[in-house]
């Protein structure tokens, strides 16, 4: 309730619908353009190669007023949330994946020099390769195109979970494990009480950052790859509903999905920094 | 309680003979550590004072066991040390809580590691926060202790344990001077009602003074002990006896003026740090206290 009377708040809420309200005007430029007002800007856009009778970019994009009708008309449609469906299952099973292999395997580099000397060479060198790239090889790999994509996603997050834990635990305070060795702690104690929540606040952000990384990977993954088209309709995700709509002709619904994709990873970001803070609570006291 | 908990106290004695500690290979190599020897007695409470970065810290790790000495040897009730142990718990400068457990669970860590948490060491853990003044503070994270707290918390965790040595490495430095005067009661109080084998090093005079029973005043690098002083004040102490105690400012000029000495030479040898005690002293002895 504090939020709501805070000056930040209404300057963020008076900026939305400034932007909002300029991209109205904006996208409708053809018509207030026509007037015989406009006519030098009209020559000057001309002059620097643009299309005369409308502003560029801006003036080709669909207005926010349509984008609400054209997400009105496609909530009532099954084959939207089934792209929703679709592309949280691929984020989650990646995600999930990546944080059940990445988890264990950034600890073991981190804690073991043996483990560090051979996994970590190999690591470094696959780290560079984009995502994206392991698309066609993906492909011809697995099985089932669904699990191609779920493999790609699940590489965008894995490195970033990885580094993220090795750093994390190589950063504890060597002081920390003087403390708990001279108290006559086990190996074992030492890695399960110090290692491993030292490392929990960089497990989270790792995670936090890889889902990020997630939706990007899976919306250009179920672009590229066509989408599932065996499930029917546009049951591809949701990127392949954004290419989709681009393949149809209809650029308010490629907005929708754009602004859907925007809504799913910013809600699984929070999920995950709200968890995590659950997990931390030593953080959010200082 | 308090009787029950002094019963397991087992102090132990530490001899350090001879011991020289160097790093570096060859050419550059450097003496830190140079024909140590010492004792530190029973049940007494002993007070290193050197100035500062004269290899002290060194020593520490070298009793703590988490190095060895390049000659000579260090012993623990006859038997060699080799490695860390619970026998021999180490307070560091910098606080070592660890910042994901409550109070409470920094600690129970020790007797938890090692499988010891019984009923009766749980009463302890009660009784210990309660001498350091944080019972309720036992549900907080080091993060919301100030830093007197700390290194009460911290007192307490290595306590639990019952080493027969309690190390301290200028645990209460950065503290301002009323915590600092406020810590040196608290733990003053916990060694005389158990009387452990405590080494405490400090660069603090006044601090030595009011805590020790035997003051190992040391040179500067390489660390060789210059003097040891008796501190024969009785027991327990309390601040204010202590500024109108002539004994007391006698043992403190005693001190002052081997350090000065050191000083002395080392300034001699170019060491800034030197010159800044050097004329500390000069100016404290014009003031003729």
């Amino acid at each position: 309730m504090k939020v709501l009377g805070s000056q930040a708040f209404w300057r963020g809420i008076v900026a939305i619908v400034v932007f909002l309200v300029l991209w109205e005007i904006g996208s409708r430029s053809k018509m207030w353009m026509a007037y015989e007002v406009f006519s030098p800007l009209r020559e000057a856009l001309g002059a620097m190669g643009f299309k005369k009778n409308y502003l560029p970019w801006v003036g080709a994009v669909p207005a926010p007023s349509g984008v609400v009708m054209a997400w009105v008309d496609v909530l009532g449609h099954a084959g939207y949330w089934q792209s929703w469906y679709m592309s949280f299952l691929r984020v989650i099973g990646g995600f999930a994946a990546a944080m059940l292999i990445g988890i264990p395997f950034g600890l073991m580099l981190a804690v073991n020099r043996v483990a560090h000397g051979i996994g970590f060479p190999t690591f470094e060198v696959l780290r560079p390769i984009p995502p994206l790239a392991w698309v066609p090889a993906s492909i011809i790999f697995w099985p089932t195109q669904e699990l191609a994509i779920m493999f790609i996603t699940f590489l965008g997050a894995f490195y970033t979970i990885v580094i993220n834990v090795v750093g994390g635990a190589k950063s504890i305070d060597v002081r920390y494990f003087h403390a708990a060795q001279s108290m006559g702690a086990s190996r074992w104690d030492i890695f399960r009480r110090i290692v491993l929540p030292g490392t929990l606040p960089s497990i989270v952000v790792g995670s936090a950052v890889g889902m990020g990384i997630t939706w990007e990977v899976v919306v250009a993954a179920e672009m590229i790859s066509g989408g599932g088209s065996q499930m029917g309709g546009s049951g591809g995700g949701l990127g392949f509903f954004i290419w989709n709509s681009y393949v149809g002709g209809s650029y308010e619904q490629i907005v929708v999905g754009m602004i859907s994709i925007g809504i799913a990873g910013f809600f699984s970001s929070e999920l995950l920094r709200g968890f995590g803070s659950l997990l931390t609570p030593w953080l959010k006291v200082r | 309680m308090a009787d029950d908990s002094a019963n397991r106290v087992q102090a132990g004695e530490i001899a350090v003979e001879g011991v020289s500690k160097s790093y570096g290979m060859a050419k550059m190599q450097k003496e830190v550590v140079r024909g140590c020897t010492f004792t530190i007695e029973r049940g007494k409470l002993t007070v290193m004072i050197g100035p500062s970065g004269c290899g002290k810290s060194t020593l520490i790790r070298l009793l703590a066991g988490f190095e060895s000495p390049s000659a000579g040897r260090i012993a623990l009730d006859g038997e060699e040390i080799r490695s860390p142990s619970r026998d021999r718990l180490v307070l560091f400068q910098e606080s070592a809580l660890f910042p994901w457990m409550t109070t409470w669970n920094n600690v129970m860590y020790g007797p938890r590691a090692r499988g010891e948490a019984g009923p009766e060491t749980v009463e302890f853990a009660e009784f210990l926060l309660q001498k350091v003044g944080l019972t309720e503070f036992r549900n907080k994270y080091p993060g919301q202790l100030s830093g007197g707290m700390q290194r009460r918390a911290e007192l307490a965790r290595a306590m639990i344990n019952n080493p027969k040595v309690m190390i301290l490495d200028e645990p209460f430095r950065g503290l301002d001077a009323m915590t600092k005067e406020l810590m040196w009661e608290y733990y003053s109080r916990l060694f005389e009602e158990n009387r452990r084998t405590n080494f405490f090093v400090t660069t603090d005079i006044d601090e030595a003074v009011f805590l020790a029973d035997r003051i190992l005043v040391m040179s500067n690098i390489p660390t060789q002990v210059r003097a040891e002083i008796e501190v024969d004040l009785p027991r327990p102490r309390r601040l204010a006896d202590l500024v109108e105690s002539d004994r007391a400012n006698d043992i403190k000029k005693q001190a002052l003026s081997i350090l000065h000495a050191e000083a002395m030479r080392s300034f001699s040898r170019g060491s800034k740090a030197a010159a800044d005690f050097v004329e500390a002293y000069l100016k404290r002895e014009s003031r003729g206290s």
